[in-house]
């Protein structure tokens, strides 16, 4: 099949390997710099484009080939066409404020397509060395729990799923269910029970643990989730390389598996979670209704009034919420952004870990509606600003600007790191109606001296805002 | 032929290279890495095309077509969204009206 002679091929395949593997960490190394961002997908991007290329000029890469190469030949091209086709059709659609769940979307195919190689490799039944056969069932479990398990994430991001399901020794029956899905894998690795029903049952095992592991969860820690089975999916495509002895897949899999864990780490860090706390606790959706005492009552402003008062303030802070997102009000935000900063006053945005659905989910949102990067900063950089900002806005937000999470040890935010809007001379919030944050936990920041509530919908109140300051003259 | 030990180097070596290319990243790119990393564990797509290319019985090519179209999902996917939300982070130098200040 090859048109070169197969010692030029091996080395062809190697070398092709070699660059896509520093490709990738070289477009990964570029997308950690906001600078460089944009060039690394691109990077990683040849390197899959090359790797994909001499795969498929180069079958004989294969020791044992079958006698349907072709037939085969057609249906990689065909389930290549229909797999990337409706990949690039929904990824180009999705809306950002969608994300995540799409990225556990595609996450959760990865992990499948992991699955599905250790699957034909177990199928064919072959002797396989002690190493090659663990890795190829421990790469076949976790591909299959990535798979079922980011399939829930996204039915619970998407509002597919609403209920968090759980009951009593939960985490129980979790461990049953893995350890016979390592009681069955065993027995495969180890060449004793290798027939096509104890296949099946394995695949059958670990695709139910992704859906025990994850149903109880909450939507609010999906995103931590989501991250945990990326990395996840990473380590089941080194395992898997491993098995079809592919070097590209070993090193982009290790990297994505560690990278991913660290990144999962940053992320249960910065909503304040540890991980064992997300995976076995199942808070994320509850909270808690507890309700510290709040004293004060809440004081309305009308629009034209805090016009008038960012118009003629030096410095304000914009604290952008989930909220403000649902409402589109972005890009109307940043309008009225662009006339303070003519004006002369000092603008910028504060974003708390969480004000997305995941950390930095919020940046891409702004990013989207045109604000510029570098007068985005996270809570580390601005919390010490807001003493010397005479507004800070908040829209969309609540339970991440809740000074209770600062000193009510009773309440279940205690210990949150906040942006500290209340410090600022005035807090302005914008806010529908007078309910409470996902947690359900009363705002003391909304009865604050300092704090004037400005009723309405996030897009309508954006709009009178940038009416009432291009009336000011 | 990639055997146990060196296997374990490669292991070694890449998983220090993926902890320290994403150390000390801002939480402004959290979102798009996560998204960048889900697109480079695509090359399963390449392990997929390998399983199918050596498939013989029916099963096998039905499993290895699923994994192939999976696989080829993960990659296009993860690339057009990673691509999509990197276009939009422009700092305040490109644009023509901002105030920002470097």
């Amino acid at each position: 099949m090859s048109f070169l002679n197969p010692v030029a091929t091996k080395w062809l395949i190697d070398i092709a390997y070699f660059a896509t593997a520093f490709l990738f960490i070289m477009g990964l190394k570029r997308m950690a710099s906001p600078v460089t961002a944009r060039s690394g997908i691109v990077w990683a991007g040849g390197g899959m484009l090359i790797a994909t290329l001499v795969t498929f000029l180069a079958p004989s890469l294969g020791t044992e080939l079958s006698s349907h190469l072709g037939t085969n030949m057609v249906l990689v091209v065909v389930a290549i066409a229909i797999g990337g086709g409706i990949a690039w059709v929904s990824g180009q659609r999705v809306a950002m404020t969608d994300m995540p769940q799409m990225i556990a979307l595609y996450n959760g195919m990865g992990g499948g397509a992991a699955a599905a190689i250790a699957a034909v490799e177990l199928y064919k039944g072959e002797e396989h060395t002690l190493v090659a056969g663990t890795l190829a069932v421990l790469g076949g479990l976790i591909g299959g729990v990535s798979f079922s398990g980011s399939g829930i994430a996204f039915g619970k991001l998407q509002g597919l799923i609403k209920k968090s399901y759980r009951f009593g020794g939960q985490q129980f029956v979790n461990m049953l269910i893995l350890a016979g899905a390592l009681v069955v894998g065993g027995l495969i690795a180890t060449g004793t029970n290798t027939s096509m029903e104890a296949v099946t049952l394995f695949f059958v095992l670990a695709l139910l643990l992704g859906l025990t592991m994850t149903l109880p969860i909450g939507g609010a820690d999906m995103p931590v989730v989501i991250s945990l089975y990326n990395a996840l999916t990473g380590l089941a495509v080194a395992f898997e390389g491993f098995v079809t002895q592919n070097t590209a897949m070993i090193i982009a899999g290790t990297v994505v598996g560690s990278a991913g864990s660290l990144l999962t780490q940053l992320m249960a860090k910065a909503m304040n979670r540890s991980l064992g706390n997300v995976l076995f606790s199942g808070f994320g959706d509850t909270g808690g209704a507890a309700t510290g005492p709040v004293t004060g009552s809440q004081k309305p402003i009308d629009a034209s009034d805090a016009g008038v008062a960012m118009a003629f303030a030096q410095k304000v802070i914009i604290v952008p919420g989930y909220g403000m997102a649902v409402a589109q009000a972005q890009h109307k935000v940043w309008e009225m952004t662009q006339l303070l900063i003519d004006r002369g006053v000092t603008v910028k945005f504060a974003i708390h870990p969480v004000a997305g659905r995941m950390p930095g989910h919020m940046n891409v949102l702004l990013a989207e509606a045109g604000v510029p990067y570098d007068i985005i900063a996270d809570l580390d950089e601005i919390n010490a600003e807001f003493e010397t900002a005479d507004v800070a806005l908040i829209i969309g937000a609540n339970d991440v600007v809740n000074p209770v999470a600062r000193n009510d040890k009773s309440s279940p935010i205690y210990g949150m790191p906040i942006l500290n809007a209340d410090k600022a001379k005035t807090c302005i919030v914008i806010k529908r109606g007078q309910g409470q944050g996902f947690s359900g936990i009363e705002n003391a920041l909304f009865y604050l001296d300092n704090t004037r509530l400005l009723y309405g919908d996030g897009q309508k109140a954006a709009a009178e805002l940038i009416a009432a300051i291009k009336s000011v003259d | 032929m990639i055997d146990g030990i060196i296997a374990l180097y490669i292991f070694l070596l890449a998983g220090f290279t993926g902890y320290e290319v994403i150390g000390r990243v801002p939480a402004i790119l959290h979102t798009p890495l996560m998204s960048g990393s889900n697109f480079v564990h695509g090359i399963v797509v390449v392990g997929a095309m390998i399983a199918l290319f050596k498939a013989d019985t029916p099963l096998e090519q039905a499993i290895g077509f699923i994994g192939v179209l999976l696989g080829a999902g993960n990659a296009m996917g993860g690339y057009v969204v990673t691509a999509r939300m990197l276009e939009m982070f422009k700092s305040s130098g490109s644009k023509a009206k901002s105030g920002g200040h470097h």
